[in-house]
């Protein structure tokens, strides 16, 4: 059982009291517990069990301007003594920063909704091992399919985070996982894809079968693929591509980046940045949502942002540190986004494939090719020829590149959104981006 | 060295017999505890944004009957929660029947000393280091316009105790330093990255003012980023300088080397065993060995002393890495690279430091060979797609060739080839083996660990560069 409120709150009230004794003038601690199991198989058997019991506590102190912080997963109250002593040491230590300070009192989140993110029900792995010989039956159906490789996860954690300033409070969230990964080969090839679901109930989880045909489906599709020639071509990104683009924009609108300068976002609020069709919503309290919170990691209520209204960008993403640095006040985002999504297009998925009579339809890109400074993309890809609608044949060993600023200006979303991860997106298509190929 | 048992309600001989009970039936598994301590220290935007330390303890508990493994981890060290961990793994082996194998090669060997890096310089002679840095690079001009530079330092200890009592044990100093500088010139801005780092103390890489050297790379980069003109798209040939640029030989084949992909027969060298896979004259190794290095250990996480593998020699593929799980099960020999982040995770074969030994050309030919291509210097990170063999890198300092000259400097693209085929297009090894500066760090299903690379200057035939000019 992961632990309850009462142990965690005792253990943060501990060191924020002895933080204090020590001359710490502000402190803030947060305190977890995350316990998970999982079930691995591999080809239709059993692979790998994992049991984990992670407990971890990190505190900060502050001492006037001064801050330093200590994080720890030895809870014995000896070692906690030497940690804490040793972080007011540091604070000491550590220059000044004007910056620095525990979030305005008005700020703190007064209630905490019951946002539904945690599921009382535990699956025994025998279960889970069910679940897993459904979905491996499935996904090895055909021939094709050379390997499989499946996990089923449960995981159970609990937090508080408390501070100085009177603030304490944390709930529990669950999640279930379930995922295969396929592995198909023909004479002249061996590809992989993967499929997985993951929900904060258990009853909500994906059919097994489901899962498993799907991902033998993307898998064998992508055999015997091709290498195209250079050239600009229009690129749609399916769903699970697509919602980078948005991860790109949270990293390009964090406070920190924009403070420091290292964004091609900065000083771009009120600007156009997208066309006029997109909004992007961060919407914290949607029920059972996978990003869904109560309060960020300082402690600061979320209320939903529309962070880009019509294509015009509307808020940074701000924390306590970097809002104070900017002169804005906290939007509750220490930590990043929570739910966070395109709004639908107005055109189906089948009028986005035929909206050219010719384009790159990319499942899946490798490689770190996002530079949030200059805004430049380029990666590695992977996915289907598309020719009048029609998928043609499966396309390799290519990279895709362009520019964020161009490519968000060309922008044409599909009316597809689905909410499987934190982070989503339609199906998306971008004119004018280069393929290089053979 | 760490005592695990000295605050803890659990003895030792108590903690063996659990061990031994556990996994008698069982054909491998061990107890393994660390305690690691590690910092940070960050100058960002002028000041000390963060000073943080860790301390982390815990046990990851391993039972391995046939292919299956059962895995429990743990922060408590006490006899209640050994115990659960230990029905834990029981229970998922119930219906198995295995072997111990008792069997682990020895050595006296060490590559790096028993110390605390954290410990041996101040808070103060750190921040004071950090200091000198941001006031040295600002002073380099108007057009630096931020400076990040970091320490982190570790010190892990480990302790692996098998079936029977056999106990094995490790002290691994870490550290490293980095340096991040972003310029800017007609509103135009670019960054340069430039770290060191490996199993020392501090002062082996900042005495005697070596900082400057970092910085000086840093701000180079960057500079020649400044006047970096578009990246062109397509098929061309390539020469990769010595050094970091070996995360091409990482990339391409260092992972679809590891024994558990071949064993699941996903990689796609699983059948390629004793071929042709590269150019004549290319010879790869992966080397636990060299004193100090980043990727170096004394003992692997399973306890096996490490060694120096070769995998492939004068072209022909010779050996996989292996860990003792998937050694016993391809009948061969762990060769010491079982790995793992920390006590939260199970050992998988992974890399140490993977170098590509020295021929005989210059980069000079190389370069005079090339009518049009790219000379690609310094890189960001890579990434592998095991199973298709496809794999990418992205370039953070490279310039065009034209008619067998170096040309202008362009922007940052992604290269991306294929694994299996691409040293068979290595056409020129030179004379110029370089170790990277100990910066790397390796991913692998979730888990990152600190790895070094190496190679000479190489000419690929055939590459192609994701840039925007077509």
């Amino acid at each position: 059982m992961v632990k309850d409120q009462e142990f965690l709150e005792t253990k943060a009230s501990y060191c924020l009291g002895l933080a204090k004794k020590l001359g710490a003038t502000d402190s803030s601690v947060i305190v977890k517990n995350s316990i998970s199991e999982t079930v691995n198989f591999r080809n239709k058997k059993l692979d790998e069990s994992n049991r984990s019991d992670d407990l971890g506590l990190s505190i900060t102190t502050y001492i006037g301007k001064k801050k330093s912080s200590i994080s720890s997963s030895n809870f014995l109250n000896d070692n906690l003594n030497i940690l804490i002593e040793k972080c007011i040491e540091t604070t000491k230590n550590t220059p000044e920063d004007e910056f620095n300070s525990l979030p305005d009192r008005d700020l703190f989140a007064k209630e905490v909704k019951d946002l539904n993110i945690y599921d009382e029900t535990h699956i025994e792995n025998d279960q889970k091992i069910d679940y897993l010989k459904k979905l491996e039956a499935a996904a090895s159906n055909d021939k094709k399919i050379v390997n499989t490789e499946s996990s089923f996860t449960q995981n159970k954690s609990n937090f508080v985070l408390a501070n100085s300033e009177g603030f304490c409070d944390g709930y529990k969230t669950s999640s279930f996982t379930a995922s295969t990964v396929t592995v198909a080969k023909d004479e002249e090839s061996m590809e992989r894809d993967y499929e997985y679901s993951n929900k904060c109930f258990l009853k909500d989880l994906d059919d097994a079968d489901e899962l498993g045909k799907i991902a033998a489906n993307q898998t064998i599709r992508k055999l015997s693929p091709k290498k195209i020639g250079s050239e600009e071509i229009a690129i749609i990104f399916d769903k699970r591509i697509a919602k980078g683009v948005l991860n790109t924009l949270a990293s390009a609108i964090s406070s920190s980046a924009i403070s420091r300068g290292t964004s091609f976002l900065k000083d771009k609020v009120n600007q156009k940045i997208f066309s006029d069709k997109i909004n992007v919503i961060d919407k914290p309290d949607m029920l059972k949502g996978l990003g869904s919170r109560n309060f960020d990691s300082e402690g600061v209520k979320t209320d939903t942002l529309k962070l880009v209204d019509q294509g015009i960008l509307q808020h940074y993403l701000i924390d306590t540190y970097n809002g104070k640095k900017l002169n804005l006040k906290s939007n509750g985002r220490c930590g990043g986004t929570s739910n966070l999504y395109f709004e639908n297009g107005n055109i189906s998925f089948k009028d986005l494939l035929n909206s050219n009579s010719k384009s790159l339809y990319i499942t899946e890109t490798i490689g770190h090719g996002s530079n949030i400074v200059t805004g430049d993309y380029s990666v590695g890809a992977t996915g289907f020829l598309i020719e009048n609608g029609e998928f043609k044949y499966p396309i390799n060993e290519i990279t895709i590149a362009g520019n964020f600023k161009d490519m968000f200006q060309n922008i044409t979303l599909a009316n597809d959104l689905e909410f499987k991860y934190a982070t989503n997106s339609p199906t998306m298509l971008i004119e004018g981006m280069v393929v290089a190929g053979k | 060295m760490s005592n695990f048992f000295e605050k803890s309600d659990v003895s030792r001989k108590e903690a063996e017999s659990i061990i031994s009970d556990t996994l008698q039936k069982c054909d491998d598994g061990e107890l393994y505890l660390e305690n690691s301590k590690s910092e940070s220290i960050l100058l960002d935007d002028n000041k000390i944004k963060n000073s943080s330390y860790n301390s982390d303890l815990g046990f990851g508990f391993r039972a391995i009957s046939d292919e299956v493994v059962a895995y429990s981890h743990s922060n408590e060290i006490s006899k209640n929660s050994l115990k659960q961990s230990s029905e834990n793994l029981k229970s998922t082996l119930k219906s198995f029947k295995g072997t111990y194998n008792h069997e682990i090669p020895k050595s006296n060997k060490k590559y790096y000393d028993n110390i605390n890096p954290i410990e041996q310089k101040s808070l103060n002679e750190k921040i004071k280091i950090l200091n000198n840095v941001n006031d040295y690079l600002r002073s380099k001009g108007d057009k630096v316009k931020q400076v990040t530079a970091n320490f982190l330092g570790e010190q892990k200890s480990v302790e692996i105790i098998r079936s029977g009592g056999e106990t094995l044990s490790d002290v691994r100093p870490l550290v490293r330093f980095n340096v991040s500088v972003m310029v800017e010139k007609d509103g135009r801005k670019e960054t340069g990255v430039y770290g060191v780092g490996g199993r020392q103390s501090y002062d082996s890489y900042l005495k005697d003012e070596n900082w400057k050297s970092v910085c000086d790379e840093a701000l180079r980069i960057a500079s020649v980023n400044l006047e970096s003109k578009p990246a062109p798209a397509g098929e061309m040939k390539v020469v990769l300088g010595p050094g970091w640029p070996a995360i091409l030989i990482h990339e391409a084949v260092g992972h679809g080397l590891e024994g558990d992909f071949n064993r699941k027969k996903t990689s796609a060298f699983h059948n390629l065993m004793g071929q042709k896979v590269a150019s004549e004259g290319v010879t790869i190794i992966d080397d636990g060995t060299i004193d100090n290095r980043r990727g170096s250990l004394t003992i692997d996480d399973e306890g096996t002393p490490t060694e120096k593998t070769v995998l492939i020699e004068n072209g022909i593929l010779k050996n996989f890495m292996q860990d003792r799980l998937n050694a016993r099960l391809m009948k061969t020999k762990s060769t010491g690279s079982g790995r793992r982040e920390n006590y939260r995770h199970i050992v998988l074969p992974r890399m140490r430091n993977t170098m590509m030994l020295s021929g005989k050309q210059t980069q000079e030919e190389m370069i005079k060979a090339v009518d049009k291509g790219i000379f690609a210097v310094s890189f960001g990170g890579g990434q592998v797609d095991i199973t298709s063999g496809k794999f990418v890198f992205n370039c953070t300092e490279a310039y065009e060739i034209v008619n067998g000259k170096i040309g202008s400097p362009i922007k940052g693209a992604t290269l991306i080839g294929d694994g299996p085929s691409i040293l068979k297009e290595v056409s020129m090894v030179g004379n110029d083996m370089m170790m990277d500066p100990g910066i790397g760090t390796c991913g692998k299903a979730g888990q990152g660990v600190p790895v070094g690379v190496a190679q000479p200057s190489i000419l690929i035939n055939k590459m192609t560069v994701g840039g925007t000019k077509l």
